[in-house]
């Protein structure tokens, strides 16, 4: 009963959303205000459809009814309570209700927090809004319901991927689809504004939040999936580029041009088309890699089960919103203006050259990822691009744009002088080549990487630290430096904050791969190995059961300088209901370094209490990679609740001024 | 026709790549082995194990090499077709057993030295073709797999056709079924034989 | 004490089915004799891939044929091959597909040269967007007093409607 209720809403909804994707954009067209007034209402009304039809859902999987084809599929009874939520969006058709949800979702918030914009530019956001849920849920009903019957019912269901049982798949995705369903909200404004010819600054600051809001979530997301990957799989690796990690990563490259040219856009009114060109990328990109895991044209780790009719459906539908976005673009571009003026250097041509940067990173990324596809349509061969190759392409790319985001905040805007930022930063870059060439000897080795890795990271943190601090001096006036601080507009504070979240990154990941130490041994209980300092003695393996499991837990003591510091247990798990053994590494965390011991195998199978081969890791600061992510999401909040988006308009003024505009 | 609409175009062509993209298998690997000479090998015989054979005894004559296990779910659906084959076709059929005990993966390699492999694995082979029928003229047994990694094999089964001076010129993964014995096998087997 | 030794045995019971094929990389590498050979052999290993996996490379997977593979490379090191005759022994018999660093030849120029080329391009034009957007914004000029008038003529217009 309650599945087909979830199925009735979810057709509603999809009425309520072709609802939203006409009449507004009519009405906005033809100034029939009635049909303008439809928009928040129906975007409300979508949004409660959806939330209900998902919680029928998941009500389906809490309960365990296994007469639902999709959760006979991805649970089992001994399945525990938060993994059976979580298994809702464990396979293709649940993850794209979850992806409506979100959708949903970011409408209702647009529709709730959008007071002080016109009425029919709100209409014309929440239209666009309506048509890609329209289209989605189509997709939904036709080929991915999740509410499909199983007659007769299965007596238990297949069980959830025992690599997914995991914290992190309760937080993953969630985020993930936060981030990349974010971006049509800014995909939404750029058409609103092509649609209505207003294109301006007011334009770019009400997009403004919204798109760093989607981006700070993208950043979770794919630092949360990439901490995931570490703690999980056992082999200590947190990257692997393939296709869906680069579906999620060219967005996010693409959103942070995106948030840097509305800044030009929203300051200076200028960048216009390029902004709203980037904004239709974005979410593009985000739907590119929707496509590329569902369809089975690239093989990946993280690709749902395929079938070709879902990947013609898909990409029917990427032709229908991308294609008509960049008709609509090519269309009305030419009639927009040039803009405020500015020199050869200046802040906008260098956030310019930031954005030139970002996107022929995404695009090397793309390129990457598409290329055996391309080689095998042309029938010339059949080849494979891996990290050996993204790796060794993607750092000369990124090198110039770490360097730029050192000056950048120097430069002023509309004219810069190249010699001043220089003269002011020059003992900022000597210091950072000092740290540079310094450190790597501390740690043990030094290559060219590791220094530049280094070199890249003390300049953009030494170069944000400086920009703030002048600019707190220079607006302090007779009150204390730390008044003056927590006085900084939320813009530029979380632009150093989040700069130096990359610099961070940047530490880590340098540090990572140049001094990590990773050692295969066989151990006898009792028998200890020593890495980088650290000693990990073997005491025993005892069995353990869990909730939908059996394992053998290896007990071990990690100690330093002879002192000990804590036990380690990881674990070698057998679930009930499949056939691969799952490893749960023991980690230790810490602030400069992650000490990992891992359980192989029994050396002996028949002698369980005997030798065991164990694999231990040191990896210095492996933290620091999603530290530095949570940095770049902390910058990005803060410059998201900045004081000049929550002003209110003081007087609601009719067509002429766009509301907000006191802070041009 | 603005300079924006280049964009249009650059999507275009992206949307084609990814259309061609659903009808090709990204998982399907082509065999750098075609066209070029059959690897080298000398392994024990089935029926008779101390006489060896290699791809050189039949040097002259066209041939077909099957890879084939016991433990292979779909080697027992092409069966039937190589039966059929065999009965039909005057083309040697000679039989590739690929990691008979170590591939299994129900024993413990570490623990059952080379000699009870060798019997165990002639004992399987032997019983299996008595139960589903002998479509090959010989049948060599690879017990480590060496042989298999010389001919590139990364899925069982897997299927060459040779021909009369010993090069590859062909070859299929995955269980024959009639449409590619038809279409590609039968064909090609009598361009070589001509 | 029993209750123990029985869950033990349990645990080891469900393991034996399912372990023995996938005798994990760690045993072999914790059994082997050379470090220097397997740092060799993990580093080649990081450049293939494996080709019954879901884009997996050969040191992290666990199937069978990664495992053999595996063993013909330490082999192979220790027969004292160099890495390129290691590499060209699996593409003799994999193809290109084998390796993740996709060799440098005619068909990949373009992926090789692509990033280093869009680099280029974007800066290129970039530098003549800036330098074009400049002459342009040079050519406006103050009006001239007719066209003064005329505007204000115009604006004038709009007031009175």
């Amino acid at each position: 009963m309650i599945p087909e209720l979830g199925h009735f809403a979810l057709i509603l909804a999809t009425l309520v959303a072709l609802i939203l994707g006409t009449l507004p954009l009519l009405g906005a067209h033809q100034n029939r205000m009635a049909w303008v007034a439809l928009a928040r209402p129906a975007a409300t009304a979508m949004a409660l459809l959806i939330t209900f039809s998902f919680a029928c859902l998941t009500q389906a999987f809490v309960v365990s009814d296994f007469s639902v084809v999709y959760v006979a599929q991805h649970s089992n009874s001994l399945l525990p309570i938060q993994y059976r939520v979580a298994a809702v969006w464990g396979g293709h058709e649940g993850s794209l209700l979850l992806w409506m949800l979100m959708l949903s979702w970011w409408a209702f918030a647009v529709a709730m927090l959008s007071r002080q914009l016109p009425d029919a530019m709100v209409a014309r956001v929440l239209g666009t809004l309506g048509l890609v849920a329209f289209g989605f849920l189509l997709f939904i009903l036709i080929t991915s319901s999740p509410f499909e019957r199983l007659l007769p019912a299965a007596a238990e269901g297949k069980d959830l991927n025992p690599l997914l049982q995991d914290f992190g798949l309760i937080i993953h995705p969630p985020l993930l689809y936060m981030g990349y369903v974010g971006f049509s909200v800014a995909f939404a404004f750029a058409i609103a504004a092509l649609l209505s010819g207003q294109l301006d600054a007011a334009w770019a600051r009400w997009s403004r939040p919204w798109t760093m809001a989607a981006w700070v979530f993208l950043t979770l997301g794919i630092a949360m999936g990439s901490w995931w990957a570490y703690y999980e799989l056992g082999w200590g690796g947190w990257w692997f580029w393939d296709p869906v990690e680069n579906a999620s990563f060219m967005p996010w490259l693409i959103g942070t041009a995106l948030i840097h040219s509305l800044a030009v856009t929203e300051k200076r009114g200028s960048f216009k088309n390029w902004t709203v060109l980037l904004a239709i990328s974005a979410f593009s990109l985000s739907l590119l890699g929707t496509f590329l895991v569902r369809s089975g044209v690239l093989t990946s780790v993280h690709a749902f089960a395929t079938d070709p009719r879902r990947g013609i459906f898909i990409l029917i539908f990427l032709v229908a919103v991308i294609g008509t976005s960049l008709a609509l673009f090519a269309w009305r571009a030419p009639k927009v203006g040039l803009g405020g003026r500015f020199g050869l250097v200046s802040r906008e041509s260098m956030l310019l050259t930031n954005n030139v940067l970002l996107v022929v990173a995404a695009a090397t990324v793309l390129l990457g990822t598409l290329y055996p596809l391309l080689i095998d349509a042309l029938g010339v061969g059949k080849i494979s691009v891996g990290p050996p190759y993204f790796n060794a392409v993607f750092v000369p790319v990124m090198t110039p744009l770490l360097f730029m985001m050192g000056i950048g905040p120097f430069a002023r805007w509309k004219e810069a002088s190249i010699g001043e930022i220089l003269r002011t930063l020059r003992w900022a870059f000597a210091a950072a080549v000092i740290v540079a060439i310094a450190l790597p000897f501390i740690y043990g080795a030094w290559t060219p990487l590791t220094a530049l890795g280094l070199l890249m990271a003390a300049w953009v943190t030494l170069a944000s630290t400086l920009n703030f601090v002048q600019r707190v001096r220079h607006t302090r006036g007779g009150q204390s430096f730390l008044s003056a601080a927590l006085r900084q507009p939320g813009s530029f504070v979380g632009m150093n904050v989040a700069h130096i979240g990359i610099a961070v990154f940047v530490v880590g990941v340098t540090m990572v791969s140049s001094f990590q130490e990773e050692l295969d041994i066989k151990m006898a209980p009792g028998e200890h190995v020593d890495v980088a300092g650290y000693r990990f003695t073997f005491n025993s393996v005892k069995a353990v059961e869990g909730p939908n499991y059996v394992a053998a837990q290896g007990d071990f003591d990690l100690a330093v300088n002879g002192k000990f510091v804590r036990k380690m247990n990881p674990e070698k798990r057998n679930y009930h209901s499949s056939q691969m053994p799952m490893t749960e590494a023991a980690i230790d965390a810490g602030l400069l370094r992650d000490v990992y011991v891992s359980l192989g195998e029994a050396i002996d199978r028949d002698n369980p209490e005997g030798e065991w081969a164990v694999r231990v890791y040191y990896k210095p600061f492996v933290d620091w990679i999603w530290g530095g992510c949570l940095l770049m999401a902390l910058g990005g909040l803060l410059a998201m609740l900045d004081r000049r988006y929550r002003v209110k308009a003081r007087t609601s003024s009719p067509v002429k001024t766009p509301a907000g505009t006191q802070q041009a | 026709m603005n300079r924006y609409f280049w964009i249009l175009g650059g999507f275009a062509a992206l949307v084609a790549l990814l259309a061609i993209g659903l009808g090709l298998n990204p998982r399907d690997v082509p065999s750098p082995l075609v066209g070029k000479p059959a690897p080298t090998f000398n392994l024990p015989i089935l029926a008779t194990p101390d006489k060896t054979f290699g791809p050189g005894d039949l040097q002259g004559k066209v041939w077909l090499l099957n890879v084939w296990a016991s433990w292979c779910v779909s080697c027992r659906a092409e069966h039937p077709i190589l039966v059929d084959f065999s009965k039909k076709v005057d083309v040697p059929l000679i039989g590739l057993n690929y990691k008979e005990v170590r591939g299994d993966g129900g024993f413990d390699m570490n623990k059952m030295p080379p000699e009870e492999e060798k019997k165990l694995a002639f004992l399987r082979a032997n019983t299996w073709l008595k139960q589903h029928g002998d479509p090959y003229k010989l049948t060599v047994m690879d017990l480590d797999g060496r042989v298999g990694i010389d001919y590139g094999v990364y899925g069982v089964p897997e299927t060459y056709v040779i021909d009369k001076a010993g090069v590859i010129r062909m070859k299929h993964t995955g269980p024959i079924n009639p449409d590619v014995l038809g279409n590609k096998i039968m064909p090609l087997l009598a361009e070589l034989n001509k | 004490m029993k209750l123990r030794s029985l869950s033990l045995a349990l645990v080891f019971a469900t393991f034996l089915g399912s372990t023995a094929a996938i005798a994990s990389s760690t045993t072999e590498a914790a059994l082997a004799a050379d470090p220097v050979a397997e740092k060799r052999l993990q580093s080649l290993s990081e450049e293939l891939r494996c080709l019954v996996c879901q884009n997996q490379n050969i040191a992290d997977s666990n199937a069978e044929l990664a495992q053999d593979l595996r063993r013909e490379i330490r082999g192979m090191i220790q027969a004292g091959k160099t890495d390129k005759e290691i590499i060209d022994f699996m593409v003799t018999r994999y193809g290109d597909f084998v390796l993740y660093r996709p060799p440098v030849k005619g068909i990949t120029l373009l992926l090789w040269g692509g990033p280093i080329a869009l680099l280029l391009l974007g800066l290129f034009a970039l530098q003549r967007y800036l330098r074009q957007r400049a002459r342009r914004m040079a050519e406006d000029r103050p009006l001239s007093a007719a066209e003064t008038g005329r505007a204000d003529a115009l604006l004038n217009e709009g007031d009175t409607k």
